[in-house]
């Protein structure tokens, strides 16, 4: 275990700094010079030749990569062009909110979708089986941008039941989670239906049921229980589509996260805010597949890296 | 399934091809004095915040929409195609390189790489084409390798190389074609993905900008207006809904029928 362990975090190391090195150069990537750009096209000579040197940008780019990677390691990620703030205190001060709504929508995703997943699989070929999967599908297919504003249109203005937008009582996180969750809730449906049918085919599911067991406690007790597995490491895995679908969620309901920070920081051209946004995220991101993986190691001892 | 997809794509090549015939109303024309009407019989879809017919927007929404589709899943495939195929074939060095880029671009969440690329490339369809493609060729790419590196193993490409077969003879005369089931089915998967990513940049502020029609821009122009002209939300998020839908119904459809596996299960 110890030996796998050390194996899945070596080959974390260079995923990490592929991606701090792919968000450094990111800046580089701006078209032209891109202190220039930040400041826009009015801004003078002399405003532009200090943002340059404030930034850092009129030094050799092996010195300026150095200086990146060791200010990330250092939770040290420059400060806002806009508000001068530190961009970890920006980006810290956004974190709860993006927490709280990931962790809502993949709560109402999970809830959602097992029972779909169980009973498409439970009744398979019937009518229930194909309503889950058509809903599955248009879960997958109805953009989060769209399923929003419908749910608000619906549950905000028609019905007056939930606010449309901003953060505060449980009221608000409902309409956001909902958005967000749907998709993922469409694949952990699919996800649940195809393991547990799986397994529905196993001897030991044919050897409950002729000990007596019912088709209920076969299938609760002993099927879904290993289907679980996969289902499991999908949640972990689909945990970077949540965050990414954050960034448009918080955007049309006003909720006040990363996503949000990050779509107002490429309106202001806050270059600094918007690296630190994107390196949060994917670094989240890598963490939680590497979680995922080492949870899975460690609920199946069959999974080794030789 | 696959021929509801198949069908709905087919709706929508249509419209997007003969779409200004059929809608009576030129997609850039305003009727300010008429803004936000609702649908009616002359205006199908309604009028926007400017007073353009909606329906004649979704029509040439449709054509942006495929436009990006077709290019970004074209380039990305054939990029993924030759890169993927080098590495599975090759093995050594060339795949260790090409391998350890595809595990980085994957180490971002979906949309997020594509987000940042826009940011700084700036907002603009081209921009958006670019940033699409520089990611969705991984997908490929990983696909290829596994289906090559099997592959190489095979018998008739065995024979092939000890007849004296040319590198890359052998890979687009043999081992290529044993990928194309597998890719047909991605390369269907990736239009929808491609249309939702174009839609997603697009209402974000980051993808087609106002005036052209875009599905996800005539998405942000709605969101000002939820509440005294919801037609403006509701008509372009159908367009994308449906066209997605098409495309993943007939990439499940095709994925089912070219695995013998699940078509085995049924």
């Amino acid at each position: 275990m110890l030996r796998f362990l050390a194996r899945r975090l070596a080959l974390t190391i260079p995923v990490l700094l592929g991606v701090a090195s792919l968000v450094f150069s990111l800046i580089h990537l701006i078209p032209g010079d891109p202190a220039q750009a930040m400041l826009g096209e009015s801004a003078s000579p002399q405003d532009v030749a200090e943002l340059r040197a404030r930034l850092g940008l009129d030094r050799p780019l092996v010195e300026q990569y150095g200086r990146f990677l060791e200010g990330a390691l250092h939770g040290d990620l420059g400060r806002s062009l806009r508000t001068n703030q530190p961009v970890a205190t920006a980006i810290l001060e956004r974190l709860p909110a993006t927490i709280e709504l990931a962790a809502a929508a993949m709560i109402v995703a999970v809830a959602f979708a097992i029972p779909l997943g169980i009973a498409a699989a439970v009744w398979r070929g019937t009518a229930v089986d194909h309503t889950a999967s058509t809903v599955s599908l248009l879960g997958i297919s109805i953009p989060n941008f769209w399923l929003g504003p419908l749910l608000a249109i619906v549950f905000s203005i028609e019905l007056g039941w939930l606010p449309v937008s901003g953060r505060g009582t449980w009221a608000h996180l409902v309409l956001p989670a909902i958005s967000l969750g749907a998709a993922l809730a469409a694949i952990l449906a699919r996800m649940t239906r195809a393991t547990l049918l799986e397994e529905l085919r196993e001897h030991y599911v044919t050897a409950a049921r002729a000990r007596g067991a019912s088709r209920a406690r076969a299938v609760v007790r002993h099927a879904f229980r290993n289907s679980l597995i996969p289902v499991i490491t999908l949640i972990g895995l689909q945990f970077g589509a949540v965050l990414t679908g954050a960034v448009i969620t918080e955007t049309i309901f006003a909720w006040p996260g990363i996503g949000r920070l990050l779509i107002q920081s490429i309106g202001f051209r806050d270059y600094p805010l918007v690296q630190g946004c994107i390196l949060l995220i994917a670094v989240t991101y890598v963490g939680m597949n590497l979680l995922t993986d080492l949870l899975y190691g460690l609920v199946d001892p069959r999974i080794r890296y030789e | 399934m696959s021929k509801v997809g198949a069908a709905t794509v087919l709706v929508a090549i249509v419209a997007a091809l003969i779409g200004p015939a059929l809608a009576r109303s030129d997609p850039a024309a305003q009727d300010l004095a008429r803004r936000l009407d609702g649908p009616s019989a002359t205006h199908w879809f309604g009028l926007d915040e400017v007073g353009r017919d909606i329906f004649a927007r979704v029509l040439a929404g449709a054509r942006i929409s495929l436009l990006v589709g077709i290019v970004v899943v074209s380039i990305s495939s054939a990029v993924g195609t030759l890169l993927g195929s080098i590495a599975g074939y090759f093995g050594g060095l060339i795949d260790e390189a090409i391998s350890r880029i595809i595990d980085i671009l994957l180490a971002f969440p979906g949309l997020l790489l594509v987000i940042a690329l826009v940011a700084v490339l700036g907002p603009s369809l081209a921009n958006v084409v670019v940033a699409l493609s520089l990611i969705g060729w991984v997908g490929y790419a990983r696909l290829v390798r596994g289906q090559v590196l099997r592959a190489r193993e095979f018998e008739f490409v065995q024979a092939a190389r000890a007849l004296g077969a040319g590198t890359p003879r052998i890979l687009v005369r043999h081992v290529i074609p044993t990928a194309l089931p597998a890719l047909t089915v991605q390369a269907t998967l990736g239009m929808g993905g491609a249309i939702l990513a174009e839609a997603a940049l697009s209402f974000l502020g980051l993808g087609v900008q106002p005036p052209t029609p875009s599905w996800g821009t005539m998405l942000n122009g709605g969101r000002t207006h939820l509440l005294d002209a919801p037609h403006l939300t509701i008509f372009p998020g159908l367009a994308i809904a449906f066209l997605v839908l098409g495309f993943n119904f007939l990439g499940d459809g095709l994925r089912d029928a070219l695995d013998p596996v699940t078509r085995r299960a049924g």
